[in-house]
Formats: C-alpha cells, sequence, structure tokens
C-alpha cells in the first residue's frame, strides 16, 4: 500500500511541478502578484511528495518487495541492511529518483533562502525550476519508473552489484547530485534575469552563493569517487579519464570557469554575456553527465536502439533545455547592458584567461568522451579514446591555468601595471622555482623536468597566496586579528587555490614516482622495491555474509628491516546469481606515501599474482580536493552576499514602488 | 597605433596564438590515441593493422587458458565463434575475466599472436562488452542486450 501511495505522490509531484512551471512565471510576466505567491508553497509541496516517494522506494527495499521489478534487480534479502538502502540509488531507476528528490531539495532551499530577493524574480527562478522538474517527472513516470510492479513475485531479488556494497558508494552519487543539480540554481537564476531583462551586477551577487555551494558539493562528489575507486577497484588508480568521470569533471570545469566569471561580474560588471551562457552550460552539461551515466548510452549507443523511447525522450529533453535557453539567450542577451571596460594587465583579464582555458580543457575532455559515442552511431566503426590523450591534452592546458592563480588575486581590477606585481612577486616567483626542483631533487635525484615543473607551479601559486593574504594583512596590528577582519569569501578563495595547489603537487609526485609490481607469489616469497621488503606471510579462506573469499597478509619492512605494517587484502567471491568477484585492497596510509597490496587470481601451486604499489603523495590529491571544498563553503558563507543583497532588494522594490505611484 | 591599442593586440594575439597551440595538440593527441576496435574475423582476414595498437574483443575459448609456472605470462584464445586469435598477456588479469565471457584487450599483433597490453573484463558477470556482442552478431549470434545474455 505505502509503495503505491510513494507511486501516487509522484504523480501528484508531476502536476505541482506543472503549476509551478506555469503560474509564476505568467504572474511575473503580467505583475501579478498572487499568482507570483504560489511559487513557493508549490516548490515546498513539489519536494514534499518527491521525499514522500523516495521514503515508500525505500521502504520497499528494506521490506525486500521483490514484486516491484526493481527492486528485485537490484536487491536482495541476504543484503546487509545499509546496502538495502544504499541499493535505492544503485540503478537507473532509483538514481533518476535520487536526482528528483535533491533538484527538490534545492528547489525547496531556494524558496527559504530567498526573502532578501524581489517576488518577481524568485517567482521566475521556481518557474524555471518547475519546467526541469516536469521534464524529469514525465522521464521517470514514463520510461524509468522504479514503481513498475511484476507478477508473479521472484522469491528473492538479483541482489545489488557487489562494487556498489561499499561506504563510499553510499555517499558519493548524494553529494555529486547535490553538486549537479545545484547548478540548475545557477541556471535558474541565469534564466530568470533573462526573463526579466535585468543581467546585471546584483544578479551576479544573488547567483554567487548558489553557485559556489553547487560547485563545493560536486568537488566533494568527484573527489569520492576518486577515491573510491582507488581502494575498491583493486587497480591503485585514482583517476581513469573514464567517460563516467569525465560526465562529472566537465560540469565541475565549466562550473569553475563560472564562479570565476561570476566574481568579475559581480565586481566590476563585466562578461555578463558570457557567465550566462556559462550557467547555461554547466548545467547543461549536468544534465547530460546525469544522463550519459546512468541511461546505458555509454555502455552501448545499441541499448537505444532496444529501449527507443528513453533515448529519444532524453535527447528531446536536453534538445528543449539546451535549445531554449540558448535561444532566449540569443534574443535576450544582445540588449543588456554595456560592460565596462577594463585594461589587458587587469583581474578581469586574469578571469577571463581563466574561464577561457578551463572552457578549452572541457570542450578537450568533451571531444574524447563522446566522438566514440558518435561515431558508433554513425556507423563508422568502433573505437575508444585513451587516457593518454587527455593527459596530452589537459596537462599543457592546466599550465597556464597554474600560472594564472598565483598572479591572478594580487592583480588589481580594471588597471594594474606588471613592474608593481613583479615587484610584489619576485621572490614568490625565484623562491617557488628553487624549492619545486630542491625537493624533486631530493625525492628522485633530477631528469624529471615535468615533475619539477608541476611542484614548482604548486608552489607558486602557494607562495602568491600568501603574499596575498600578507598584503591583505598588512595594515592590521595582530595576525590573528587580521586574519579575523578578513572576509570569508577572501579566505575562502586563498584556501581553495592552496587545495588546487596541494592536489597539483600530489598528481604530479604520484604520476612521476610511483613504484608498482605486478609478482607471483606464495607463502614464504618476498620482494624489494621503492626501499621496502614485501614478504607474503599468510593466505586462508574467509566466510563472509554473502560471500566467500581468500584473504593475504603482506609483512612490509622498511631498509633497515623494521616492520612497517602488515597489509591484509582480500579477493571475494559472491555466491549470488551474478557470481561477481572483487578485491579488497590492503592500504598503508601515510602523509608521504601510501602503500597498497591487492590480491590477483589463483595461480596453482598455492601461488597468487599480486599487485602491489608504493604510491608516494597520493592522499595530496584528495585533501588538495577537501581544501577547494571547504574554501568553497566558506566563500558561499560570506555575509555580505545577504546583508547586501538584501539592501538592494529593498532599494530595486523602493525604487519600483515609486515607479508605480508615479504612473 | 597608440600603445593602448597596441597592448590589446599583443594580448589577442597571445590568446589566438594560446588557443591554435592547445587546439593543435588536442588534434595531435587525439590522432595518435584512438583506438580502434576489430574483432577475431577481422584480424584473421588481415584488416587489423600490423604493429599499431588497437583493441580486441571475443569469448574466451573454454579451456583455452594457459599459464606459465613461474611468471605472470598466461595466454588464451579470443573468439567470436568463427574465428579465434590467440592472445598472450604478461600481468594480472582482471576480477571478471573467466573461461566463456567476453572480454576485450589492447594491444598490438605480432606474428600472428596478439600481444595485450592490458585486459579489460567490466562490471559484472553478465555483462557484455558492446563491442564483442557486436562482433558476435556479425558472426551470427545473437544478442540481447536488454537483459545481457545470447539468443542462440
Amino acid at each position: 500500500m505505502f509503495v503505491e501511495l510513494g507511486h501516487f505522490a509522484l504523480i501528484l509531484a508531476l502536476c505541482v511541478a506543472i503549476v509551478l512551471a506555469v503560474v509564476p512565471i505568467a504572474g511575473a510576466a503580467r505583475g501579478n502578484v498572487r499568482w507570483m505567491a504560489v511559487a513557493r508553497p508549490a516548490g515546498r509541496l513539489l519536494f514534499a511528495l518527491v521525499a514522500l516517494s523516495f521514503i515508500a522506494l525505500t521502504w520497499a527495499f528494506i521490506n525486500n518487495d521483490f514484486s516491484l521489478v526493481y527492486v528485485a534487480n537490484n536487491s536482495n534479502s541476504l543484503l546487509p541492511l545499509r546496502y538495502r538502502i544504499t541499493a535505492v540509488w544503485g540503478a537507473h531507476e532509483g538514481s533518476m529518483l535520487l536526482w528528483m528528490l535533491v533538484f527538490s531539495g534545492w528547489t525547496m532551499a531556494v524558496t527559504i533562502f530567498s526573502k532578501h530577493l524581489p517576488e518577481s524574480f524568485v517567482a521566475r527562478v521556481l518557474g524555471v525550476m518547475g519546467m526541469i522538474s516536469t521534464g524529469f517527472l514525465l522521464f521517470i513516470l514514463f520510461t524509468s519508473n522504479p514503481f513498475t510492479r511484476q507478477f508473479p513475485v521472484p522469491a528473492n531479488g538479483a541482489d545489488l552489484n557487489p562494487l556498489l556494497q561499499d561506504p563510499g558508494m553510499i555517499s558519493h552519487p548524494p553529494m555529486l547530485y547535490m553538486g549537479y543539480v545545484g547548478f540548475s540554481v545557477a541556471f535558474g537564476f541565469a534564466i530568470a534575469a533573462l526573463l526579466g531583462g535585468r543581467l546585471d551586477v546584483v544578479w551576479a551577487r544573488w547567483s554567487r552563493p548558489w553557485t559556489i555551494a553547487a560547485w563545493s558539493f560536486l568537488t566533494i562528489g568527484i573527489t569520492l569517487g576518486s577515491y573510491w575507486s582507488y581502494y575498491e577497484l583493486g587497480w591503485g588508480g585514482w583517476w581513469f579519464w573514464d567517460p563516467v568521470e569525465n560526465a562529472s569533471f566537465m560540469p565541475w570545469l565549466v562550473g569553475t570557469a563560472l564562479i570565476h566569471s561570476l566574481s568579475a561580474t559581480e565586481k566590476r560588471g563585466v562578461f555578463k554575456n558570457w557567465t550566462v551562457l556559462l550557467s547555461i552550460c554547466a548545467f547543461a552539461l549536468s544534465l547530460l553527465g546525469t544522463f550519459l551515466v546512468r541511461s546505458g548510452v555509454l555502455t552501448s549507443v545499441h541499448a537505444f536502439a532496444t529501449d527507443p523511447t528513453r533515448g529519444v525522450f532524453i535527447l528531446g529533453f536536453l534538445g528543449v533545455v539546451i535549445g531554449g535557453s540558448l535561444l532566449l539567450y540569443a534574443w535576450r542577451a544582445p540588449g543588456m547592458a554595456p560592460s565596462n571596460r577594463f585594461d589587458p594587465v587587469s583581474r578581469e583579464t586574469m578571469l577571463l584567461m581563466n574561464s577561457v582555458l578551463l572552457t578549452v580543457a572541457m570542450t578537450a575532455v568533451l571531444l574524447g568522451t563522446i566522438y566514440p559515442l558518435i561515431v558508433e552511431a554513425l556507423n563508422m566503426g568502433k573505437l575508444s579514446v585513451g587516457p593518454p590523450y587527455f593527459n596530452a591534452v589537459f596537462i599543457p592546458l592546466m599550465i597556464p591555468v597554474a600560472l594564472a592563480v598565483g598572479i591572478g588575486a594580487l592583480v588589481r581590477w580594471r588597471s594594474d601595471d606588471w613592474r608593481r606585481l613583479w615587484g610584489q612577486l619576485r621572490f614568490a616567483f625565484f623562491g617557488s622555482i628553487v624549492l619545486g626542483v630542491a625537493l624533486v631533487l631530493m625525492l628522485a635525484g633530477g631528469k624529471y623536468i615535468m615533475t619539477s615543473l608541476g611542484v614548482c607551479l604548486a608552489i607558486w601559486i602557494i607562495a602568491g597566496t600568501l603574499v596575498n593574504v600578507r598584503d591583505r594583512l598588512r595594515n592590521q596590528s595582530g595576525f590573528m586579528a587580521g586574519l579575523k577582519s578578513l572576509p570569508s569569501g577572501f579566505i575562502g578563495m586563498s584556501l581553495a587555490h592552496i587545495g588546487f595547489a596541494v592536489t597539483i603537487i600530489g598528481i604530479t609526485i604520484t604520476s612521476q614516482f610511483s613504484v608498482e609490481q605486478h609478482k607471483r607469489m606464495g607463502v614464504g616469497d618476498t620482494t624489494q622495491f621503492a626501499g621496502y621488503t614485501f614478504k607474503m606471510t599468510d593466505l586462508r579462506d574467509i566466510k563472509g555474509p554473502n560471500y566467500k573469499a581468500t584473504g593475504a597478509d603482506v609483512k612490509v619492512t622498511d631498509a633497515d628491516g623494521d616492520a612497517v605494517t602488515t597489509l591484509h587484502t582480500q579477493k571475494r567471491s559472491y555466491d549470488d546469481v551474478r557470481g561477481v568477484t572483487t578485491t579488497e585492497a590492503g592500504i598503508h596510509a601515510g602523509v608521504f606515501r601510501d602503500l597498497y597490496a591487492s590480491l590477483g587470481e589463483p595461480l596453482g601451486d598455492g601461488d597468487w599474482s599480486i599487485r602491489l604499489y608504493y604510491r608516494p603523495f597520493v592522499r595530496w590529491i584528495w585533501f588538495g580536493a577537501l581544501l577547494m571544498m571547504l574554501g568553497g563553503i566558506m566563500a558561499a558563507r560570506d555575509r555580505r552576499y545577504r546583508v547586501r543583497a538584501r539592501q538592494e532588494a529593498a532599494a530595486l522594490e523602493a525604487g519600483q514602488a515609486g515607479q508605480a505611484a508615479r504612473s | 597605433m597608440n600603445p593602448k591599442r597596441r597592448k590589446l593586440l599583443l594580448i589577442v594575439v597571445f590568446i589566438v596564438a594560446g588557443m591554435g597551440t592547445a587546439t593543435g595538440l588536442a588534434l595531435k593527441a587525439f590522432q595518435n590515441n584512438l583506438l580502434y576496435f576489430f574483432s577475431p574475423t577481422q584480424v584473421v582476414n588481415g584488416k587489423a593493422p600490423d604493429n599499431t595498437q588497437f583493441r580486441i574483443g571475443g569469448l574466451v575459448e573454454k579451456g583455452s587458458v594457459k599459464r606459465d609456472p613461474d611468471s605472470l605470462q598466461v595466454s588464451f584464445v579470443l573468439t567470436d565463434t568463427a574465428h579465434e586469435v590467440k592472445v598472450v598477456y604478461d600481468g594480472i588479469l582482471p576480477d571478471l575475466f573467466r573461461e566463456g565471457q567476453g572480454i576485450v584487450a589492447d594491444g598490438r599483433l605480432k606474428n600472428g599472436k596478439f600481444v595485450a597490453s592490458q585486459v579489460l573484463a567490466k562490471h559484472d558477470a553478465t555483462y557484455m562488452p558492446p563491442e564483442v556482442a557486436d562482433a558476435l552478431k556479425k558472426a551470427g549470434v545473437k544478442y540481447d542486450y536488454k537483459h545481457h545474455r545470447m539468443i542462440q
């Protein structure tokens, strides 16, 4: 019964979404206050209904209701409770519902945190979100309904893909969706501004905290995904340029360009059109990412041929969203207020460079990701684009980006002087070269130019950021007091930039200095590399709740013969219908290096193949990303967004009232 | 030209040059890193290139997996049910590698054997790599994408 209630709630949600899509926008266009007032309650009701429907599906999973096709395909009565709950978003239908839940959550957030915005603007934003909800709910109900029943009811379910039976998978998709979907708010703001004909500095200030918050969630979502693949897939890799990863990385690149471009628009009133375009683009890529990953199109374009409704719907929806917003853009954007002027040496130029480079990088990733799909769809053969392509294009593009990050925040708005900058930065410049080269020499002894360059660039970013912080603190009495006086937006930016540098250090060093060995080992065998001795000390059978496993202990000693750790790795085979095997890696984590062992396959005679890795600085990659996210959260919380926005909205409404009184 | 204009021109030239270099790099890297797929039938018929990296896919022939007793060397036969190609590999096979299972491998041809640099078998045991399914289809075996099984 409860399941039917959930299904019904989803259908009701569609009705509410349609009302939300039509009434408030019409109200804003005609100046009808009562119609506009529909927006907030409708947005909240939408969230309540979708949440109810999501709870109903979760309920079905908890109670092993295998009469639902979706539950039967993705769960099993032997599955532990927490994985029965996460199995809700383990496949296409449920993850679409999760998407919708997160989306309506953001809609709800807009209804709450928008008291300082003018009513007509809020009505338009929520209206746009209502339109997107309508599209998504139609998609779920007609092509991917998780509430579809089946008869006869199977005795047990097919189980969740064991790779997804992992704590990392509990938090990864929701975080990723928080980010993806969060860009819908930026999108809604941009469209509302275009509709209202008010594409100005104020709009950018309203949009900024939302965009930065979404970006922070996306950052942590991608990081969790990377970390998950590192310890769960057993290959010791943290990024594969896999289409699934690229799908989340493209909105991140454009989102990064967007938060920077927004700052220029807000502070100086420049790049308005470009910022709107980036807002549209970030959301379009988020939609593309959601569909690419969950629709099966990546597995095969032909997956669509067997289920054409889904494919046609997706293409149609993307077409309407992207085409419609670009059309609106072409119609409304040229009439917007002219830009302010700026000199070639100025903060504006640096920010422009940043968004251009990031957009180019995104385009390169997009090309590599969808080219194989296009070729296949046109029946021109089958091919794939390998990681070397992405590395060859992406890494050179990041060099000027890193250079610009080091200087960017120090350059003055509108106009600056190279000589002044050089005076401020020359120590940082030489210091980072010396320090970077010295560090790499210390680690490996020469011959690694790319590594030196990467480390130098990272130190350059950190040095530039610190120079900037010192500059800001110059007139303050004490260091701590000064730090407290800095706006949280500035602290957030500095933190995020340092995080970027930390990630660069991690990526560069781990890519260059990782050592790995694939060995055939039995109990008692040893191997040596990277200054460590690895000895397999034990191999035994293990029985788990829904799997059988072979576990191996690998004892690691350092050059002096002192014990470092014992790595425990397992090869699990799940005794369900899918017959899946997974690897549990044994990892000894450290600030400067990880030791990693993962069991391969039995080779006979009691021997197993085993992967052993020495991964220096690998944790810096995720730690840096964490700093970026924290920086984002701090920046989004900056008081001035709320205080000034409130004042401006009040002024705006007073102005409108004045106009109305005069006419 | 006044100095301001010249400065602006310089910036534009710089941006255009940068974009040009980036595009050039991208296209070159793109050309070099396209991995074409060939089925065992195509390989046997001499359609696959010599000494160039490509991707092959098929079913692992039952009973064909042979391991070297002292190292990680392994060899097996890939088939699309019409033709067969012998694959040699020095490394650890993926978790889902099994006889009778569909897999894809990257590598190049040497003396009629496919020397693999990487062997991929993804997701779960019921998953069939689309390339493999397609190759099988061409060889006369049908594959049901929706339910991931072969229709004999």
